[in-house]
């Protein structure tokens, strides 16, 4: 089997056959291709182009530097992986460029300058003399050749004649169009890529944005113009606004990409299968050129963009317009049993005021229609389940310190019992804690907030442990003072549970009892404590005029002791209950302009088609020489192919069969 | 001077369709007649694209059958069973649970646990075959092998049709996630093999390469028992396209023929090292010799290449539809590319360098796990717009 690409540079040439020698050999184009995919494994098991943030708490300071400095976070745009791409470029042109002419000289060439000497050295050769003269012989050959579908050539020389049959030359053309594939789809690649974008930026005239600014105060020096030949980028457009500008990630940036076209966003809508599951996201679209004021409206969904002139318009992504929110805030250091109410929309931020906690700013960050959940249902399965509108925000402190909520705007089912879920966290690498409240008999808030109110409500709660424990001692003996104790023990520990749940109880008792009556003592305050509770939502029911508890009313008791226990650490004075809604989503569009796609598409259909040239065709050929002999010829087979050569062991050794036994073998 | 009859038969080489038969003509004819049928039945659902992919299909089964003979009595075992099962089913999937044919065979899930079971049986019986040098055990595990594969294909037919049944707009072709995926590697796997045991005559591998396939059919039990994943899900928005319909069952051909070619390559060194310790022993003469075995995983990672390369492009296209670019180096797509690049490499180490040997079977070998991260790997621990995590 000839290879080409291993040919030695001819003696006496200098660096440059050398060089060429080099780039075209094939322990390089081997090492490129390895080197490719490990840099591209790289790229996957290191999520990339995320926030800095996040890969410093990942990596910590020193790592996140040096994983920077190597650009790891956008691997396939750092330097070190374009520079592989670029060899691999020019190491596959260097051998297309210098095996192409063999090849297609090759490939036409049916080698009737061969010696006798080489044919012998072939693998599948076979000899023999035969009674029939040399003409006889030759016209055997001549048909059999033909018969097979090889194309054939003949030569007489002095001494011998010889016939060569060969097939399957484009095997050859193969080898050119997967390359020459290769090459194309990098050079499109190339085209469509940010390198352009990388080189003004390294040059100063392109500065990535880091603010979060209106689009229209970004700086000229972080903006694209509408002639840049090739883009991709993403705009948030709310339903019936428009814009004219895309957004294209850069480090951890952003330039402002301007387009030649106004697009708005009639509507979008979300359609749901009857299992909840998104079926369709559609977004109506009106396109207004901004030259000639050509407009075009059109539909479009995933997987159906609109297409104008060189500009493709995709549906990404969706995400919330502004949704207007009706709130109701409920105090959780209450003064009051009533909510305050407030409208507010999904990206605006508010000032709240709150006694314990002083000016908060709430930042409303999203809405979401739907949510799909795991839900337990009553038959102790889990199934997905649509639980019905939420929404997020941030409350901030004067320090500047925000905590992230997700509030729930109808009760979930959990078991059987209802609850208003609020999820809390500090920081958007944490998963949320929930807060679960009990849902009230009337399907509100009420019955807790007015619990909540009672436990905080210091004289109440004194009235009612002294009446509870004027109860409990009418069969006991007890003295007075005992009675006061124990009351003022009861009162002091429901206001420390209601400021600081039970490890407010579990510190008193660490600060003032000594170490060996600690459990004991937790144990009985635990004891005085739930008595006191109960006895507050005892004397709550009264005054709600509800009547005896039934079971139900103490599950909700329990459900209730539980969230007040973790109210301490929710962090902020307001529940902030979802009423109504006007929903307001935005569609994610992603525009895009890539001059490079068709010429990928034709480099992708030579590769395919020549990696099928080269596998499914080999390039055979055969000689028949013939030397005349007193009596008769002397017959010399040989055949080679430059792939499959199982297959063609079985091609030969029947083509040989053919060809001498329909001769006679001389004696 | 006469001339045997069959020496100069190897003078006359008949073109192709000179040797087609009259067998072979009316299979031509039944595909297309068939083809019609579907195009005239369901041509008001079907949009340009569609009907060109049946078109496509159908001359594809066609071609098919002329070059592999048995494929024709495969696909008429598949089309009578399937629409058998589709005529029981009429338009209540409920007759599932009553009708016993369906309950017990034919409906999907049944259908899929007989491919699950007969291709575990065959793999115990090719290796009966090869230890005990029966025949007869051997056609058995053949024969075994076939009806999984019907099994299989049937399974599949009969989960389109029970996909519509559950609704009208749920309805879709099944090779739109994990587990039906499995499925569909498993029956190409097998039937890939089937081809080239008729090639080489031989059934010494069949134990062997059913061990993959064994491999995934206990991956799909587990899904379908512990995850549930045997449900018929509707389509997220990204899948709703034609390009799944042709994109998917090429990459599948792909991974097919990989893992074959990693068993081939596994054989091969048993072999080798048969021979090594024991040129008379079992290994040694039992197991085909290591040019046939050199040549079969070529032969299957050039298959394997060719048909990655085309789901790749076809990928590359798909992408470029439904997220806006033909390469986002999406972890998914990259390590499409990685598996690319390192069957690129093993191709030129073999072709240009004359690569042969433990080595080569070894990088075969080891090219399965490459690939089965790409196919497995990436959909657990990496995340991207393949798992559709945005939209
Ligand atoms: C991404 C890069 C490349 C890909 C995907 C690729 C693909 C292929 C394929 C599929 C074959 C057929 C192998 C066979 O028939 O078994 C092949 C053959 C070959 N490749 Fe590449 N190739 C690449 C780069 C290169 C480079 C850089 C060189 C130059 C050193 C090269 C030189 C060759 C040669 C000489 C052959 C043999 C052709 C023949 O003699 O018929 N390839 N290539």
């Amino acid at each position: 089997m000839a290879t080409q690409s291993e040919q030695r540079p001819p003696k006496g040439k200098g660096f440059s056959a050398h060089l060429t020698q080099f780039l075209g050999s094939m322990n390089l184009a081997i090492s490129l291709l390895v080197a490719l995919g490990i840099a591209s494994v790289i790229g996957t098991v290191l999520k990339q182009n995320e926030a800095f943030s996040n890969y410093i708490i990942k990596f910590g300071p020193f790592w996140h530097e040096i994983f920077m400095a190597l650009g790891l976070y956008d691997v396939y745009i750092a330097s070190w992986f374009l520079f592989i791409l670029v060899f691999l470029m020019i190491s596959t042109s260097v051998c297309v460029l210098r095996n192409s002419p063999l090849m297609l000289r090759d490939m036409r060439h049916f080698r009737l300058n061969v010696q006798e000497k080489s044919l012998r050295a072939f693998h599948h050769v076979q000899e023999e003399s035969f009674e029939e003269a040399p003409d006889e012989v030759m016209q055997r050959a001549r048909d059999l050749m033909k018969g097979q579908g090889f194309r054939v050539r003949e030569k007489k020389a002095e001494g011998h004649s010889l016939l060569v049959g060969m097939r399957g030359g484009w095997s050859r053309l193969g080898y050119v169009f997967t390359h020459v594939g290769i090459i194309v789809i990098l050079i499109g690649g190339t085209l469509d890529s940010k390198i352009p974008v990388r080189v003004a930026q390294m040059m100063g005239q392109v500065v990535a944005e880091h603010r979060d600014i209106p689009a229209n105060e970004v700086p000229d020096k972080s903006r694209l113009t509408a002639d840049n030949p090739s883009f991709r980028g993403n705009v948030n457009i709310p339903e019936g606004k428009s814009a004219n500008i895309v957004f294209l990630g850069l480090d951890d940036g952003y330039l402002v990409q301007s387009l030649p076209f106004e697009v708005t966003v009639k509507d979008f809508r979300v359609e749901h299968y009857a299992t909840g599951q998104p079926k369709s996201f559609e977004s109506d679209l009106v396109l207004r050129d901004l030259e000639t004021d050509e407009v075009i409206e059109q539909t479009i969904a995933v997987n159906h963009p609109l297409v104008y002139e060189n500009f493709a318009i995709y549906q990404a992504s969706f995400g919330d317009g502004g949704t207007k929110l009706d709130l109701n805030l409920w105090s959780l250091n209450p003064e009051l049993d009533r909510p305050l109410t407030m409208t507010g929309s999904v990206f605006k931020d508010y000032v709240v005021e709150s006694q314990v906690y002083g000016p908060m700013n709430l930042e409303i960050t999203d809405f979401r229609l739907f949510n799909i959940e795991p839900v337990v249902n009553s038959e102790g399965q889990t199934e997905q389940k649509n639980i019905g509108p939420s929404f997020n925000f941030k409350l901030r402190n004067e320090a500047g310190i925000a905590k992230e909520y997700t509030n729930y705007m109808n009760p979930v089912d959990q078991g059987g019992r209802f609850f208003y879920i609020s999820g809390v966290r500090d920081s958007p690498s944490e998963q949320f804690r929930y807060l679960n409240i009990p849902q009230d008999r009337e399907g509100g808030l009420k019955r807790f907030m007015t619990y909540l109110a009672y436990l905080h409500d210091e004289a109440r709660v004194g009235q009612i442990a002294r009446e509870a424990t004027i109860q409990a001692a009418v069969g006991a003996q007890m003295s007075q003072e005992v009675q006061d104790q124990i009351s003022q023990t009861m009162q002091r520990l429901i206001m420390l549970f209601a400021q600081g749940g039970y490890d407010a109880i579990l510190d008193d008792v660490s600060r003032n009892m000594p170490e060996d009556k600690q459990e004991a003592a937790a144990e009985a305050f635990i004891k005085v404590l739930h008595s006191g509770t109960q006895a507050v939502y005892l004397h709550m029911l009264k005054d709600l005029e509800v009547g005896e508890p039934d079971e139900r009313d103490w599950q909700f008791y329990d459900d209730a002791i539980s969230a007040v226990s973790v109210l301490p650490y929710y962090g902020s004075p307001y529940y902030l209950k979802l009423d109504g809604f006007e929903h307001i989503q935005a569609s994610g569009l992603q525009i895009t302009r890539s001059p490079g796609k068709d010429v990928v598409y034709f480099g992708s259909f030579l590769l395919i088609i020549g990696v099928f040239m080269m596998f499914y065709i080999a390039h055979q050929r055969f000689w028949v020489w013939i030397t005349p002999m007193d009596q008769g010829s002397h017959v010399l087979f040989a055949g080679t192919s430059n792939r499959n050569p199982l297959d063609f062991d079985t091609l030969f050794t029947r083509l040989n069969k053919a060809l001498f036994g329909s001769l006679n073998k001389s004696a | 001077m006469a001339v045997p009859e069959e020496i100069m038969q190897g003078f006359e080489k008949p073109s192709w369709y000179q040797r087609l038969t009259v067998l072979d003509w009316g299979w031509a004819l039944l595909v297309l007649v068939s083809t019609g049928y579907a195009y005239s039945r369901y041509q008001s659902f079907m949009d340009g694209y569609e009907i060109g992919i049946l078109i496509g299909s159908g001359l594809s089964l066609v071609l098919m059958g002329w070059y592999w003979k048995p494929f024709r009595l495969y696909s008429i075992a598949v089309a009578v069973l399937s629409l058998l099962a589709i005529s029981i089913y009429g338009t209540d999937l409920q007759i599932g649970e009553q009708n016993f044919f369906l309950k017990y065979i034919l409906s999907s899930q049944s259908a899929i646990m007989w491919m699950s079971a007969l291709f575990v049986l065959a793999t115990v019986t090719y290796f009966g075959a090869l230890f005990s040098g029966n025949d007869f055990v051997g056609r058995v595990a053949s024969a075994m092998t076939w009806s999984a594969a019907v099994m299989g294909m049937v399974g599949l037919m009969v989960r389109w049709r029970e996909s519509y049944l559950i609704d009208h707009e749920i309805g879709h072709i099944p090779v739109s996630n994990l587990y039906e995926v499995f499925i569909l590697f498993s029956l190409i796997t097998g039937l890939m093999y089937l081809f080239y045991e008729a090639r080489y005559k031989s059934r010494a591998l069949g134990g062997f390469v059913l061990l993959v396939i064994s491999a995934a059919v206990a991956f799909l039990l587990w899904y379908a028992f512990d995850r549930g994943a045997h449900e018929i899900q509707p389509l997220v928005p990204a899948l709703q396209s034609y390009w799944m319909k042709i994109h998917v069952p090429a990459n599948f051909v792909g991974y097919g023929a990989f893992a074959l070619a990693a068993m081939v390559g596994v054989v091969y060194l048993i072999r080798l090292r048969g021979e090594r310790r024991n040129p008379v022993g079992f290994a040694a003469t039992r197991l085909p010799s290591t040019a046939q075995l050199d040549d079969l995983m070529y032969k299957s990672i050039a298959l394997g290449f060719a048909f990655f390369t085309i789901a790749t492009v076809l990928g590359a296209m798909w992408a470029a539809e439904a997220w806006g670019g033909y390469w986002s180096w999406d972890p998914k797509e990259t390590w499409a590319l990685i598996v690319w690049l390192n069957y690129a490499a093993w191709l030129h180490m073999r072709f240009t360098k004359g690569w042969r040997g433990a080595p080569m079977a070894w990088w075969a070998v080891i090219g399965l796990f490459i690939t089965l991260f790409a196919f497995l790997g990436v959909n657990m621990f990496l995340s991207g717009l393949h798992s559709y995590g945005q939209l």
